[in-house]
């Protein structure tokens, strides 16, 4: 069984075709890389998977439930981080974390928070409100609430957008553990090429709504000539999508 | 319970708990008001004796029980806005909480916030003006339950409204229950409105809880009639709110709504 199976899948606003088509699935402790410019449709596909919004046409399958008729059991497997969703200022950094906790419905939900606050490196900022934490404890303690169920499917939106390099670096590998430790699948949007090659097992590259070409990171760099995942990612920016694959303009 | 329900609740009481601006919000206004209405009332009463002591009486358990409505519908439109204000709708959407869990969840917030914003007014009144709200006896119970209710199925009318416009529609919370407040008789018989306005009045569950108040106060036997008749009314406004709440809900994830709604 696929953590996520997505065929045919369509997402059309009044005057835009945000979702064109695409397909995909990603296998059970895999990460897959969304990459794509503004408004080439990643966000709009995470929330699709998300069940945040309803498609226009084609199917969800995530955890083996179908999102349209029973998303709820699968939310309950899944989870979801992203730095333009807060979590409530005026709580601390606990009582947020027992929040979700209990919306998850964690057993032994004081181990995991320990566990958590260990792994995040957040034991001395348990009793500090969210909203007075730095930017980057903030990413450290969303991200400790998207893995507050032990999630089979993790959905990560930028996650290191807002961390300095070795935050960014401690969370990757976090990241990294969590797949190897779990076998969860990982669906990870992300600007930075460099955790995109160190992290992904496969990328799909979006533009315009469209999957315009997928592939393992070193396999992109080798077929593109080019150097790294930056270079791919500019290149296929920068051209026409023709066919599934990226022609330079 | 049920421990999503729970959740959420835990957040709000989290929230209050940390929050004395929020705390004094709650009583501040239903205490406010029966400050005011309490010593109008009582100039009334020592100034006119017989039918007019009786209506300064019916004036201030207007004004305390017309509170429950208004704080009620507060308790669960500002719980909602205050998931918008902190941009955590997202997470709890994304969450395993179902749609019926977060309506319930906000219901048992505003139930407790009513409870305790309406606690220091009540004693107000006792205190001061001698008027004890519970006087009529168990009937009250069933006056309180009906205001509670009306005031939910206004709020979830306000936040399928909130789901369509976005924050955009955010005034509605603090003013739309004022608005309904000349229809729902409270100071008043409905004999009062003109006629035509009189039917608008009749579809509200209002008019006949305050009707039965004044009865009350007159010491005259229950209505139960008209307590069943505003049951039945609150029931119909319940279901019909769900149901409106239900497709605004569906709507939004058709338009994207729960990800931009805070704009």
């Amino acid at each position: 069984m696929q953590a996520i199976s997505v065929e045919n899948l369509v997402k059309r606003y009044a005057h835009t075709l945000a979702v064109d088509d695409i397909s995909f699935t990603l296998a059970p402790g895999k990460i897959l890389g969304l990459l794509g410019g503004n408004g080439a449709g990643k966000t709009t596909t995470i929330s699709l998977l998300l069940g945040l919004l309803t498609p226009t046409s084609g199917r969800i399958n995530v955890l083996g439930h179908d999102m349209a008729r029973d998303r709820f059991p699968a939310l309950a497997r899944m989870n979801f981080s992203s730095p333009y969703i807060a979590l409530p200022a005026r709580l601390t950094v606990l009582e947020n974390l027992q929040v979700y906790g209990h919306l998850y419905n964690v057993p032994a939900q004081k181990t995991r928070i320990a566990e958590l606050a260990e792994q995040f490196n957040l034991t001395s900022l348990l009793n500090r409100a969210a909203g007075e934490l730095s930017a980057g404890q903030k990413t450290r303690v969303a991200l400790a609430k998207s893995l507050i169920n032990k999630p089979d499917l993790l959905l990560l939106d930028e996650p290191t957008a807002s961390l300095d390099p070795d935050t960014g670096d401690y969370v990757r590998t976090v990241l990294e553990d969590y797949r190897r430790d779990t076998g969860a699948a990982i669906l990870l949007a992300s600007h930075n090429m460099a955790e995109v090659e160190r992290l992904c097992d496969e990328v799909l590259m979006m533009k315009t709504g469209k999957i315009v070409d997928r592939g393992a990171p070193e396999e992109l760099i080798t077929r593109y000539g080019r150097e790294d995942m930056e270079q791919v990612f500019l290149h296929i920016a920068r051209s026409e999508a023709i066919n599934g694959r990226s022609e330079a303009i | 319970m049920n421990r999503r329900i729970w959740g959420l609740i835990y957040r709000h009481a989290c929230m209050y708990r940390r929050s004395w601006p929020r705390l004094v919000e709650i009583s501040y206004w239903p205490t406010l008001n029966m400050l005011i209405w309490g010593f109008t009332s009582s100039y009334i009463a020592h100034a006119h004796a017989g039918p007019r002591a009786l209506a300064a009486g019916a004036l201030i358990g207007g004004v305390l029980l017309w509170e429950i409505t208004l704080r009620s519908q507060m308790g669960v439109t500002i719980g909602f806005l205050e998931e918008i204000w902190s941009r955590n709708l997202g997470h709890l959407f994304v969450s395993p909480l179902r749609p019926a869990e977060l309506i319930a969840a906000l219901l048992a917030v505003s139930a407790i916030r009513t409870l305790v914003g309406l606690f220091p007014a009540t004693i107000i009144a006792y205190l001061l003006y001698r008027y004890d709200v519970f006087a009529p006896g168990p009937v009250m119970l069933l006056f309180f339950a009906n205001l509670l209710i009306m005031g939910w199925w206004m709020a979830l009318g306000i936040v399928s409204l909130l789901f369509r416009y976005g924050a955009g529609a955010e005034a509605l919370a603090w003013t739309l229950a004022f608005g309904v407040t000349p229809l729902a008789c409270v100071y008043y018989p409905i004999t009062a409105l003109p006629v035509w306005l009189q039917p608008l009045a009749q579809a509200l569950p209002a008019e006949y809880i305050f009707e039965g108040m004044r009865g009350a106060l007159a010491n005259l036997p229950p209505q139960w009639g008209q307590l069943g008749l505003a049951t039945i009314l609150n029931l119909g406004w319940m279901l019909a709110a769900t149901a409106v709440f239900a497709g605004e809900f569906r709507r939004a994830r058709i338009r994207g709504a729960l990800i931009s709604i805070g704009e």
